[in-house]
């Protein structure tokens, strides 16, 4: 199941100084990567950008080159109605059989439907994929991302 | 006197050998280098005012940059007939500085090998392995024609060639090591990944590691990998090459001091400091006749020791080799070295090599910040990782230095890079005039 549902995300190491954003944002849109989904989570002194993109290698290789740290991690995707108790069902299922999350953002797409976004440890990442999927999740394939 | 003897010679006879051959290199530098009349002259000082060691702190300091300034031969007592070897060091900035030998002098640099040969009691026995690099620079030849002096069987290995090295030193049985530790140290890692077993495969049982400074830690590896007598040798070029000291069984650096007289010196002021404390070595040689040095400031960083050594030499000692005085930083009146720091970031995962140290004034207090770029690996996981290393890297720092650090992660490829040394500190104390 791994190889469908692993989503490609980069992440960038950012120093808190001013335009170091923009410089990422920049440096994207300039080697035309969309970008389909994205998290940043920050200390008082740096952050590390999540991000889903239309085509991580290119993402990665961009960045690289302009001199960001930037890394690829698998994470997955699983799509919920838009309305509450969407996350918690999938949450629940994860925390009820040991599976710990270490971080999660999300997305509201298009009609009523939201994106989540899960990344578990590695050596977990398959159990996940099975539980959710075993108990009627919908898992989103990482293709859909990258067009 | 054999030559072992002369490190066990009693104090007192040591000190007026000394004090003879003191007179004799002033008094022949004096006369025979115009540089040294000049500066003798501009300080006030002729050669009869040395009337005893403790005058040879009154006798003006020697640099790096007198040789590069009497480039190449200015700084040579003899005729260049009389020199029958001649060194350099490979200059990072500017002109490399040239030395010279003579007949004579080659012959004391020997003595002072096969004396630090004797450390370990290397013999014709042995089968010596020297992987030191032939040519300009001084340690190939060096441990070349000491070993050979004692007749030991010399494999000239130079550098390079790992793999190539490894099969000579097991084919050939070699007993004796000679490189720099670092290369030991690699020399050991790549066995271990050909499928050597070092303790087994090899019959090595010591080794005679310069011409870097070391940790303990890396030491303790080296002699512990390969299963040897770890022996420190020091020296450098400009006062005769490896040769000038080197440890006993004991670890203590003993220098050959019937030939250099060791001093130590606040790096800043130039004040003679007292025996126990740290600065600045200050070497003077006292049998050399092509290029005799006075006061030649080493900018290692030591101490030196006169209290008594369990094996029994009665020539002193000195502490293994700290960093460089150039280098030296001194935060809050703690001495800190770059080299500390770039041992404590080696040991952290998640942070590349590439390190800056800046120093700054907050108040009455100096503050220090050490900036490390962050590695691509640990961005996997979240920022509390960053949190966690950046403090545990403020705690290695103030266990091993004893020095309240800020650490900050910063991008890669943000710090300064030159091509051969990379900058290490910034020190904006001095902008505002502080000190
Ligand atoms: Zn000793």
């Amino acid at each position: 199941m791994r190889g469908k549902f692993a989503v490609k995300q980069i992440s960038v190491f950012l120093e808190n100084r001013r335009g170091r954003l923009a410089d990422v944002a920049r440096a994207l849109s300039e080697a035309e990567v969309n970008i389909r989904a994205l998290f940043l989570a920050d200390s008082s002194e740096f952050g590390i950008l999540r991000l889903v993109v239309n085509n991580p290698e290119k993402a990665r290789a961009v960045l690289s080159a302009e001199g960001f740290a930037a890394s690829e991690t698998d994470v997955f995707a699983v799509e919920v109605e838009d309305r509450p108790g969407g996350f918690y069902k999938v949450v629940k299922t994860l925390s009820e059989n040991g599976i710990d999350v270490e971080y999660t953002y999300a997305f509201a797409g298009a009609s009523n439907r939201a994106i989540l976004f899960f990344k578990v440890p590695d050596s977990e990442f398959d159990r996940a994929l099975e539980l959710l999927s075993n108990e009627g999740h919908k898992l989103v394939e990482a293709a859909e991302f990258y067009t | 006197m054999s030559l072992k003897e002369k490190d066990y010679m009693p104090r007192e006879e040591l000190q007026s050998l000394q004090l003879k051959r003191l007179k004799e290199t002033v008094e022949r530098a004096y006369h025979l280098v115009p540089f040294y009349r000049k500066k003798f002259d501009e300080a006030g000082i002729k050669p009869s005012d040395v009337k005893s060691l403790e005058d040879l702190k009154r006798l003006p300091f020697t640099t790096k940059q007198d040789l590069r300034d009497n480039y190449p031969f200015g700084l040579f007592a003899v005729p260049l007939e009389q020199v029958v070897r001649i060194h350099s060091s490979s200059g990072t900035t500017g002109k490399p500085t040239v030395v010279g030998y003579t007949r004579h002098d080659l012959s004391v640099w020997t003595e002072v090998m096969v004396r630090t040969y004797l450390m370990a009691d290397v013999n014709e026995k042995d089968i010596v392995h020297n992987a030191y690099g032939y040519g300009l620079f001084t340690g190939g030849l060096g441990f070349h024609y000491g070993a050979e002096a004692i007749g030991a069987s010399v494999v000239p290995a130079s550098g390079g060639f790992t793999k190539r090295q490894l099969m000579l030193m097991k084919d050939f049985g070699a007993t004796v090591l000679c490189c720099t530790p670092s290369f030991a140290l690699h020399l050991a890692e790549v066995a271990k990944e050909e499928g050597y077993n070092l303790k087994e495969d090899f019959r090595l049982r010591a080794g005679f590691f310069g011409a870097e400074p070391a940790s303990k830690a890396l030491k303790e590896t080296v002699a512990e990998e390969w299963g040897i007598q770890y022996v420190e040798a020091y020296g450098l070029s400009e006062i005769i090459g490896p040769g000038v000291a080197a440890s006993c069984k004991h670890g203590n650096l003993h220098v050959f001091e019937d030939h250099f007289i060791p001093e130590v010196i606040d790096p800043e002021t130039g004040e003679v400091l007292p025996d126990g404390e740290e600065g600045e070595l200050v070497l003077t040689t006292l049998t050399k006749q092509a290029l005799p040095m006075i006061r030649y400031r080493t900018k290692d960083i030591t101490v030196i020791h006169r209290e008594p050594c369990p094996c029994g030499r009665t020539i002193l000692y000195i502490e293994s080799i700290k960093g460089r005085a150039d280098d030296m930083l001194i935060v809050n009146g703690v001495n800190v070295f770059p080299s500390q720091v770039e041992h404590v970031i080696a040991k952290v995962e998640g942070v590349t090599p590439n390190y800056v140290i800046v120093v700054d004034k907050k108040g009455v207090l100096d503050k220090l910040e050490v900036w490390v770029e962050v590695d691509e690996s640990i961005l996997k996981d979240g920022v509390g990782t960053l949190e966690r290393l950046q403090r545990k890297l403020e705690e290695e720092l103030l266990n091993n230095l004893y020095i309240n650090a800020k650490v900050k992660l910063v991008e890669p490829k943000t710090l300064e890079r030159s091509m051969g040394k990379a900058k290490r500190i910034v020190d904006r104390r001095q902008l505002e005039g502080g000190r």
